[in-house]
C-alpha cells in the first residue's frame, strides 16, 4: 500500500474511533477543518510512525502542515 | 514596580481603582460587556451580599458568567470553589463536602446534587445589572482551583488572591492599549492567570470558548485587537497548522502548562516575528515560578537563584519552589501537604541541568501531560487491570509532536498467547472498549501493546520509566 493509502487509512480509523466524521481526503482541504482536533492527529502520527518507521514531525525545524497534500507530501519526502 | 498584593484587597476595588476602563471590555462569542459595567454592576441579581462569608461552589456553563461572579464575591464570600467545565456531576458530592459548600452560584438551572445539606442557591446571569454594588469587603476570599488526582478525583488547591496574582505587577507598561486574550478556559489555573491580568491592570480580555472552531477564535480575537495572547505548547501548535494564525499579529505570546520545545517556540518565532515570544513556569500548586523570553526551550541556570520573590532548587532530581505565589495548602482532612517543612513546593518535574540550562525531563510521579491536561497512569492503569484476561499493565508517556505526550500501554496477559487462551488482538480491542467507556478522550491509550513481562522494582511495583 502506498504511502497516501496508508495515510487515508489512519484518518478514517482514529475518525471512527474518536467518533468523529471527516469529509474526503482532498490535497487542499485544510487539516483543522477535517473535524479532527489535536488528539486525534496526535494519534494518527503515532500509528503511522508506527506503520511507516517515520515522524517527519519530530524534528525540531519542521512547520506543521496546513492542509492534507501538504501533509502526505512530509511523509512521502521523508520516506525517500 | 509594586507587586498587587500590597496595594489592592480584592478584584471588584482593582478594577475600579484603575485609571481609565473607558473602552476596555471583556468578550466571549456572544457578548461584550464593558469594564466599567463589570465595575459596578451584578450578574447575581444585585443579591451578592446575600452570599457574604459562604463557600461558594462556582458552577457556570460560561466563561462570562464566571468572571462576573468572581469580581462580585471575592472578599464577599468566604471561598470560592471555581468548578473546570469538564467536571463529572459525580464528582460535586465529593467537592461540597471537601469544601463545606454551603452556597452554589451557576448559570445553569439549579441541579439535584445528591446532598442533604441545605444549599442556598444563586442564580448568575450573562446580563450585568446595572448598579452601584460598591460592597465593602468583609472576607480575605479564599480561592480553591480544582486539579486532577491520581484516582480521578479532584484535588481542593487553596490559594488567595495575593497568592494568585503574585507575578503580575501592576500598572499599564505601555502606551498601546493591551488586549488580552487565552485559548485557555479562566476556571483552570493558567487560563485565570489571564483573568485576574485583564482585571487587575484594566485591560481588556477576550475569552475563547469550548465549541468554537480555533480558525473562528483566532478570527475574532484578531478583529478585536488582541495584542497579549496565552496557551499551552499544544494549543499553538493548533493554531499553528492553520492559516488562521495570521488573522492575529500579537506583540506577544505566552506559553504554559506544559514543556515548549524547541519546534513549537521556533515556529512561533518564525509566524509572529515581531512577538515576544514568553514561555513560563508555572502550577495550580507551585503558582507561577519564572518565565523565560529567549525563545530556546529549557531554561538558563541562572533563573534558579536569579528570580526575584521566586527561591529555587533542584532536590533529588526535581524543582522546588518557594514565594508567596504557592498554594496554600489542600482542602481535606487526609490531604497530603503541599509544601515541605521548609516551605517548598515539589513541582515533581524532573531537571537535568546541561552545562548552563536545565532542561525538563518528564514527572517524576509518571504524570503524563497531554496538551496541558494531567493524566494519572494509575487511573488508567486500574481500568485496563479490570479485563479479566490482563495480568498486569502499564500506561506510559509517548512523546508526541502534537500534544506533547501521548498516553500508551502496555499489558501482560494472564495466559501467553502460544496456549489456548485469548487472541491477543481482541483482547486489545475489549481493552481499548473498556477504556474508552470508562476515561476521558485523552486518558484513552493511543496504542496498547501486548508484550510477554514487564519489569518489576523492589517496591514490589511496576518500574515506571520517566516519561
Amino acid at each position: 500500500m502506498d504511502i497516501r493509502s496508508q495515510i487515508i487509512d489512519q484518518f478514517n480509523q482514529v475518525a471512527r474511533e474518536q467518533q468523529r466524521s471527516i469529509p474526503p481526503l482532498t490535497d487542499d482541504l485544510q487539516l483543522l477543518e477535517s473535524g479532527l482536533d489535536s488528539l486525534c492527529f496526535a494519534i494518527v502520527i503515532a500509528r503511522l510512525e508506527d506503520t511507516l518507521g517515520v515522524d517527519p514531525f519530530a524534528a525540531e525545524d519542521v512547520l506543521f502542515p496546513i492542509t492534507f497534500g501538504e501533509f502526505v507530501s512530509c511523509y512521502e519526502s521523508v520516506a525517500k | 514596580m509594586n507587586q498587587l498584593q500590597n496595594d489592592c484587597v480584592t478584584l471588584r476595588e482593582a478594577l475600579i481603582a484603575s485609571p481609565d476602563l473607558a473602552g476596555r471590555f471583556i468578550l466571549d462569542a456572544e457578548q461584550c460587556i464593558p469594564l466599567t459595567e463589570l465595575a459596578g454592576g451584578s450578574a447575581l441579581y444585585s443579591r451578592g451580599e446575600e452570599l457574604t462569608g459562604r463557600s461558594v461552589l462556582l458552577a457556570t456553563r460560561y466563561q462570562l458568567t464566571t468572571a462576573a461572579a468572581l469580581i462580585e464575591l471575592d472578599g464577599i464570600a468566604r471561598r470560592i470553589v471555581i468548578c473546570p467545565p469538564d467536571m463529572p456531576l459525580g464528582h460535586f458530592p465529593h467537592i461540597i463536602e471537601t469544601a463545606a459548600i454551603d452556597a452554589i452560584v451557576s448559570d445553569r438551572n439549579p441541579v439535584q446534587l445528591g446532598r442533604a445539606r441545605p444549599m442556598y442557591f444563586s442564580p448568575c446571569a450573562r446580563k450585568i445589572a446595572p448598579g452601584n454594588h460598591n460592597g465593602k469587603a468583609s472576607h480575605q476570599t479564599e480561592w480553591v482551583l480544582l486539579t486532577s488526582g491520581t484516582t480521578g478525583v479532584p484535588k481542593l488547591v487553596v490559594h488567595t488572591l495575593a497568592s494568585l496574582s503574585g507575578a503580575i505587577a501592576r500598572g499599564r507598561t505601555s502606551e498601546k492599549p493591551v488586549v488580552w486574550s487565552t485559548f485557555y478556559d479562566i476556571r483552570r489555573y493558567g487560563g485565570l492567570q489571564i483573568f485576574l491580568r485583564a482585571i487587575l491592570t484594566g485591560t481588556s480580555l477576550i475569552l475563547s470558548e469550548s465549541e468554537e472552531s480555533t480558525t473562528d477564535f483566532l478570527s475574532r480575537a484578531g478583529s478585536n485587537g488582541v495584542t497579549h495572547i496565552s496557551g499551552t505548547p499544544s494549543q499553538w501548535r493548533r493554531a499553528l497548522m492553520s492559516s488562521s494564525a495570521h488573522l492575529i499579529q500579537p506583540d506577544y505570546a505566552r506559553l504554559s502548562g506544559e514543556a515548549a520545545d524547541q519546534a513549537v517556540l521556533s515556529s512561533l518565532h518564525n509566524v509572529y516575528p515581531k512577538a515576544r515570544i514568553v514561555h513560563a513556569f508555572a502550577s495550580t500548586e507551585a503558582g507561577v515560578a519564572f518565565e523565560v523570553g529567549d525563545c530556546e526551550a529549557g531554561f538558563p541556570l541562572a533563573v534558579l537563584s536569579d528570580t526575584p520573590g521566586v527561591e529555587m532548587k533542584i532536590e533529588e532530581g526535581t524543582l522546588r519552589v518557594r514565594s508567596n505565589r504557592t498554594a496554600n495548602r489542600y482542602l481535606g482532612d487526609h490531604a497530603p501537604r503541599i509544601k515541605d517543612a521548609d516551605g517548598f513546593v515539589d513541582t515533581g518535574d524532573l531537571i537535568e541541568v546541561r552545562g548552563d540550562r536545565c532542561c525538563f525531563m518528564g514527572r517524576r510521579d509518571g504524570i503524563i501531560n497531554v496538551g496541558g491536561l494531567k493524566v494519572y497512569p494509575e487511573e488508567v492503569e486500574a481500568v485496563i487491570n479490570r479485563h479479566p484476561e490482563v495480568q498486569m499493565s502499564l500506561v506510559r508517556a509517548r512523546k508526541s509532536p502534537v500534544t506533547g505526550s501521548l498516553v500508551v500501554a502496555d499489558i501482560v496477559l494472564k495466559q501467553p498467547s502460544s496456549t489456548d487462551g485469548p487472541d491477543p488482538r481482541s483482547v486489545r480491542d475489549d481493552v481499548m472498549l473498556l477504556c474508552r467507556e470508562a476515561l476521558s478522550a485523552y486518558k484513552v491509550p493511543a496504542a496498547i501493546n501486548v508484550v510477554p513481562t514487564l519489569a518489576i522494582g523492589q517496591s514490589g511495583k511496576v518500574m515506571r520509566q520517566n516519561a
